[in-house]
């Protein structure tokens, strides 16, 4: 590649834990943030040569097309056990999940409670939209009541189809947990903020303090109907009020980290 | 080593210890649970991977985790346990990881009893998850041939990158008898260049995964599975013979079932009527072309199993049913006692040995009458 900019100038370049394949999401999706926050956490930890992901079934099932780094590619919910195995054989190594809400919070419940519960020193990437993404728009665990999706086409109705389940206030009620955390990616400012905390998710696993997890409140255009612009706001103003921003749980050793 | 009085779920548990087993994860399941038990205190002991999942689905989907890293591991589980794992042992034989699963079998279907049964035959050799996949299945008939087939499973998982069943059953799970263990080995995590983790630096990143979402690329894994199964066909079949050389009449039978066999054989041998009895011990792959060359000079094979007749249906395809074949099966959680084997020898004998084309069916009629 030609450099057209001395490197002292540079101020903002692609993630060397980046490969050259451009994604194939969709316009106005936030798994590309999220991506991108994963990719410079890795760079500015030096982490890339040692580090697993572990991909999910749903969007981001290829994940793995768009790191330098090593991947494994588990079943639909299971990436925690897998996760699991990785990490119990290979403690030097980084492994990370990265689940959509489907994976995580529905069919892989068992799973995710349970590294938890065992304090898995692993850390999570939980991407929350409250929608199925890949398999077209169908209600996920954490639609919001009244939420319309291709199979809750009259909204969600809570009488039948239950409520919205908050993943982060659960998890951390686990004694295994150390970290776990919601942010948001509708705006730059909480972005910042979620980049931060999966820094520190991140840096709990390399200093052995355990199961780690940031919730991502992320976006679906495509499914939800609406425009990118107002996807970002449909967070902000639906979204958050249901699944509220903050910190769910710092154990005191990861509280006293420096970073 | 000395021989010992040791249980079969014991020591399948320390010969894949004495076999180089980094990781286990196991649930609770009878009558397989000792396995899972030992191996509790025996791994932390040794500095190495031990988890009680919360369920089998998580059990094998760990075994999934750690055979990527190319770890020697395994999971053990009993008939119900089995079928949770079936979806993970599609993804592990899709991605074509090696891996050693130990199915002691119950009597089923569904929750069954915890008695000791064969009725998982069709499960383990046909391969019991979605897709196209072939996985070694090893039959034990004793303690020391677990010992033995646990410790051949880790070496035949690892050379050909493919799933190996150990298929046990309650009897062997549950039974002491005297059995040597194997000295045991170094243990090592191999570096192989397939696997995931360690240090990247100055290597292609790796990705395993069972996705190949091109029809292209699928059928390209499918054939390239295929053509390792062959290569396993070709070198790794195994099977046990007795008194077959001028046998006339000829009892197939694996695992406990054939161990049973062999006693009712002996009997016809001692009276000088020539029987004999052979026990595959790959079941899959199946001990075709000796079965065959059997055959041809047989006049009459009866098949015995603890089932309903699964095995049978091998055994009439690949001698392709051109020889009267029948049929004993206990299902249910039934080990046969010899004497009935005896009678069904004998029964055999002094039949007019014709080809049936429904050797399971007669055998119903035997068992519960016309009606």
């Amino acid at each position: 590649m030609v450099t057209l900019v001395k490197s002292e100038n540079i101020v903002y370049e692609r993630s060397h834990s980046f490969t050259e394949t451009p994604t194939h999401y969709c316009p106005g999706c936030t798994h590309g943030v999220a991506h991108r926050l994963i990719a410079e956490t890795i760079d500015e930890m030096g982490i890339g040569n040692r580090t697993i992901g572990v991909a999910p079934v749903g969007c981001s099932v290829f994940i793995s097309h768009y790191f330098e780094t090593d991947f494994v590619e588990a079943p639909h919910g299971r990436a925690p056990a897998m996760a699991t195995g990785v990490k119990r054989v290979l403690p030097n190594n980084i492994v990370y999940t990265y689940q959509g809400d489907g994976d995580l919070a529905s069919i892989g419940m068992a799973e995710i409670m349970h590294a938890a519960a065992r304090g898995e020193n692993i850390t999570v990437i939980f991407i929350n939209n409250a929608i199925y993404g890949m398999t077209g728009g169908q209600m996920a665990p954490t639609s919001l009541p009244g939420q319309k999706t291709t199979s809750s086409q009259l909204g969600r109705d809570v009488e039948t189809q239950g409520f919205p389940i908050r993943m982060s206030e659960m998890i951390a009620k686990m004694d295994g947990a150390s970290y776990v955390v919601r942010r948001s990616l509708h705006d730059p400012a909480n972005i910042r903020k979620a980049k931060k905390a999966i820094r520190i998710a991140f840096e709990t696993q390399r200093r052995n303090l355990g199961f780690a997890m940031v919730e991502l409140l992320s976006t679906c255009p495509t499914n939800w109907g609406i425009s990118p612009v107002d996807s970002m706001q449909w967070v902000e103003e639906h979204m958050v009020p249901v699944f509220p921003l903050g910190d769910y749980k710092v154990s005191l050793a990861v509280g006293d980290m420096r970073i | 080593m000395a021989k010992e009085l040791i249980k079969g779920n014991v020591a399948i548990a320390e010969a894949a210890i004495r076999a180089g087993l980094e990781a286990y994860f196991g649930y609770p399941i009878t009558p397989q649970t000792e396995v899972l038990e030992h191996l509790s205190r025996r791994m932390p002991e040794l500095g190495r991977a031990f988890v009680q999942a919360e369920s089998e689905v998580a059990a094998i989907n760990m075994v999934y985790g750690a055979a990527c890293t190319g770890a020697r591991v395994m999971s053990t589980s009993s008939s119900p346990g089995v079928s949770l794992m079936q979806e993970g042992i599609s993804y592990i034989a899709g991605t074509e990881v090696p891996a050693v699963l130990v199915n002691v079998m119950r009597g089923g279907p569904g929750l069954g009893n915890i008695a000791p049964a064969q009725s998982d035959y069709y499960q383990a050799v046909k391969g019991g998850g979605h897709g196209d996949y072939n996985p070694i299945v090893l039959a034990p008939a004793s303690v020391q041939e677990a010992i033995d087939m646990t410790v051949l499973a880790f070496d035949l998982a690892e050379k050909y990158r493919n799933l190996v069943f150990v298929l046990a059953d309650g009897s062997i799970g549950q039974m002491m008898e005297p059995a040597e263990l194997p000295e045991m080995r170094p243990l090592e995590h191999k570096a192989h260049d397939w696997a995931v983790g360690g240090d990247k630096t100055g290597r292609e990143r790796r990705v395993l995964s069972s996705i190949y979402l091109e029809p292209y690329d699928e059928e390209v894994a499918n054939l390239r599975m295929l053509k390792n199964w062959y290569r396993i066909k070709e070198n790794e079949v195994r099977f046990k013979e007795y008194t077959t050389e001028d046998a006339e009449y000829l009892v197939v039978g694996f695992g406990t079932s054939g161990r049973v066999a062999l006693s009712a054989v002996r009997k016809f041998r001692e009276k000088g009527i020539k029987v004999g009895l052979f026990r595959p011990i790959t079941l899959s792959p199946f001990p075709e072309d000796r079965l065959r060359e059997l055959a041809e000079k047989t006049r009459g094979i009866l098949v015995v199993e603890m089932n309903m007749g699964q095995m049978l249906d091998d055994v009439m395809m690949y001698t392709g049913n051109k020889l009267p074949i029948q049929f004993y099966g206990r299902p249910g959680g039934f080990v046969p006692f010899p004497e009935e084997i005896e009678h069904e020898i004998q029964r055999m004998i002094n039949s007019d040995l014709k080809i049936d084309h429904d050797p399971r069916k007669s055998w119903l009629k035997r068992m519960v009458g016309e009606n």
